[in-house]
């Protein structure tokens, strides 16, 4: 290929231009990422996505925290539980993490046994992650109505700046949001593993196309993020 | 289409390689907790805070979303982006330092003064009408 090449080439005619090229451009058959199926790249720029929102939520929170005059409530006093007599810090909160973390360990065994085609233990686990799941969201479910009862709402709450109420509940109130979602897909996704779908080829119910295992990883990276962003909140709003 | 089928069968690692991340988060998710429990304050409380933050999400990116074996095309699509909320916070932190630094000058200056600045400039301002 020289640099002189007159325009009509095998090159030139390869790729028009105008509109005709745009669509070409766009719906040709080329890959950015090689080792990615469409799946598993759009999951990534979808979570990539997602990361912005959580992002800015944190961002906004870091904001009314430092521009506020009022004390900020200290966590880990708010989220301090009393067991057998005692005051544990933070506990609550705590358990959550640990369990999250576990459920995460079990989804990432599930990917693995998922393209083992190993069907019940993959079942199994996903089931396992979605319990975990489950019962993370309980934990956040009763630590809003401990929370409300002590009088925190997002405008206001007794022990000192008002922004509290309204980072706590935007924050957890999305990521648990998120869970919940999780748990509703991973459990549409064990059954049709379960029943044999991808081994099968029986078409699904909404998109009327054969699954292929591959869901599970695309399964497994949303719980893993979940799980990721879990840490983050972690961090910075229960410890910090 | 090998690597059609290469897709299909997806990445085969050792489960004890999951199991000992497991374990790690554990620890780590320990270490932070403990920080916490044992009232570390200050710098040290901070940056262990954020070590353990890091090392965890690290893991869980690298392990078990089996970023650590793609390819770096997919790994700079999706992790150099991020780094654009890095700059975000600096900035918000300055914004946020200046908002702190006028709320404390007008709500904290004794507040007798800042409502006599009030009443003076009413007072002129309404001379003026």
């Amino acid at each position: 290929m020289t640099d002189s090449a007159p325009p009509n080439t095998l090159e030139a005619r390869a790729h028009p231009g105008g509109w005709q090229g745009f669509a070409a451009d766009w719906s040709s058959d080329q890959r950015a990422f090689k080792s990615a199926t469409w799946g598993k790249a759009m999951i990534w720029i979808f979570l990539l996505s997602d990361t912005f929102i959580f992002s800015c939520f944190l961002l906004s929170y870091m904001t009314v925290r430092m521009s506020t005059t009022a004390p900020w409530p200290n966590p880990s006093e708010v989220f301090a539980l009393t067991i057998a007599g005692r005051k544990i810090p933070l506990i609550l909160i705590a358990i959550m993490t640990f369990i999250l973390i576990s459920s995460s360990g079990t989804m990432a065994m599930a990917v693995n046994f998922g393209y083992r085609r190993d069907r019940v233990k993959c079942a199994v686990l996903m089931l396992a992650t979605a319990a975990f799941g489950a019962s993370f969201v309980g934990m956040q479910a009763f630590e809003w109505t401990k929370l409300i009862m002590e009088g925190v709402r997002p405008w206001g709450n007794p022990w000192g700046a008002a922004q509290f109420g309204s980072c706590f509940f935007l924050i957890t109130g999305f990521h648990g949001t998120h869970v919940t979602i999780g748990v509703i897909f991973l459990l549409i996704i064990a059954r049709k593993v379960w029943r044999g779908d991808f081994d099968s080829g029986r078409r699904g119910f909404f998109t009327s196309r054969k699954g292929r295992y591959e869901i599970v990883e695309t399964m497994g990276l949303y719980w893993h993020f979940v799980d990721l962003v879990w840490v983050f909140i972690f961090a910075l709003f229960y410890l910090w | 289409m090998a690597q059609e089928r290469a897709h299909e069968d997806g990445q085969q690692h050792p489960i004890k390689l999951y199991l000992v991340v497991w374990g790690w988060l554990f620890v780590l998710s320990t270490c932070s907790y403990l920080v916490d429990y044992f009232g570390l304050e200050g710098y040290l409380r901070w940056s262990l805070i954020l070590l353990f933050m890091v090392v965890k999400a690290g893991l869980i990116v690298a392990i078990f979303m089996h970023m650590a074996w793609e390819r770096l095309a997919l790994m700079y699509a999706i992790l150099v982006p991020p780094g654009a909320v890095l700059l975000f916070v600096a900035i918000m932190a300055f914004e946020s330092d200046y908002t702190h630094f006028t709320r404390v000058t007008f709500f904290g200056m004794g507040n007798a003064s800042a409502q006599n600045q009030t009443v003076e400039y009413q007072k002129s301002s309404g001379s003026e009408r």
